[in-house]
């Protein structure tokens, strides 16, 4: 069953990404990228990490995807104003990623993975295990991203203000 | 563990997460518009955050799970300041084509 829903939402994953890249219109991409996002929340859940599948749904599909939607709403992007690289550099980009899969792929294969308990350990990624930790051990790294947040905040707003002449 | 037949071996995990990661490469490599980049770069970022949460997962540990929820955190910084930067970009010369933006190239 969990095999199963392994290979849907891969399935859906990898084609929904490949679209990403793809496809002309900018729209379609935002588009098909939410999808990506949401079967990797799929992933997420399947692997009983709860915590997560709901922090990525809101942070990515909430947060993220609505940003660039509005960019390139904003923009008015669309496939005319989406000019092709040239046929050499598509090749090139083909064969560079495709031997960077070969070659991570061969990686994989070479490596022995160490003891991992066969089925997953199930409680580690509830709400209550992983607060624990973020409250405990990762207490200043956690108070810290807020002040991150705030630069970026104020980043943001600095950039993308008119400038008055 | 008869039902462990029916579960999924962390290796799939690996090959997904790596064919995720090829795929946000190639998108990098193959685009002009700078948010089809910023895009891709998401997707090169979740193809981690996917890996980090298997292996998080199959080893019982639960610190890779609060390192994927720091990535999220930057990514949402990341994007924020990105989006803004290429607003700023495309007003001032009217196109998000990053072959356009070569004053700083050689």
């Amino acid at each position: 069953m969990s095999q199963l829903l392994f290979f849907t939402l891969s399935a859906m994953t990898i084609l929904s990404a490949l679209v990403v890249v793809f496809t002309r219109k900018p729209m379609y991409s935002v588009l098909s990228l939410i999808v990506c996002f949401f079967t990797i929340a799929g992933h997420y859940i399947l692997l009983n990490a709860q915590f997560l599948a709901i922090t990525h749904i809101i942070v990515y599909a909430g947060a993220i995807m609505v940003l660039f939607l509005f960019t390139v709403m904003l923009l008015n992007l669309n496939a005319d104003s989406d000019v092709p690289k040239s046929g050499k550099l598509r090749i090139a980009a083909t064969i560079t990623a495709g031997m960077l899969f070969v070659t991570l792929l061969a990686s994989i294969k070479s490596t022995t993975l160490g003891d991992f308990a066969f089925p997953p350990a199930s409680d580690k990624g509830l709400v209550q295990h992983v607060g624990q930790r973020l409250f405990t051990d990762y207490l200043l790294p956690f108070e810290i991203s807020s002040i991150l947040f705030l630069s970026a905040m104020i980043g943001a707003v600095v950039l993308a203000k008119k400038e008055k002449h | 563990m008869e039902q462990a037949a029916h579960l999924v071996p962390l290796n799939w995990y690996l090959f997904l997460s790596t064919f995720l990661f090829c795929i946000g490469v190639m998108g990098v490599l193959f685009r002009r518009n700078a948010i089809i980049i910023l895009m891709c770069i998401e997707l090169m970022l979740n193809s981690v955050n996917l890996l980090l949460v298997a292996f998080s997962a199959y080893s019982g540990n639960s610190d890779g799970q609060v390192f994927v929820f720091f990535i999220m955190v930057v990514a949402a910084a990341e994007v924020a300041v990105g989006l803004a930067l290429l607003i700023s970009i495309y007003r001032n010369i009217g196109s998000t084509d990053i072959d356009v933006l070569n004053k700083l190239k050689w």
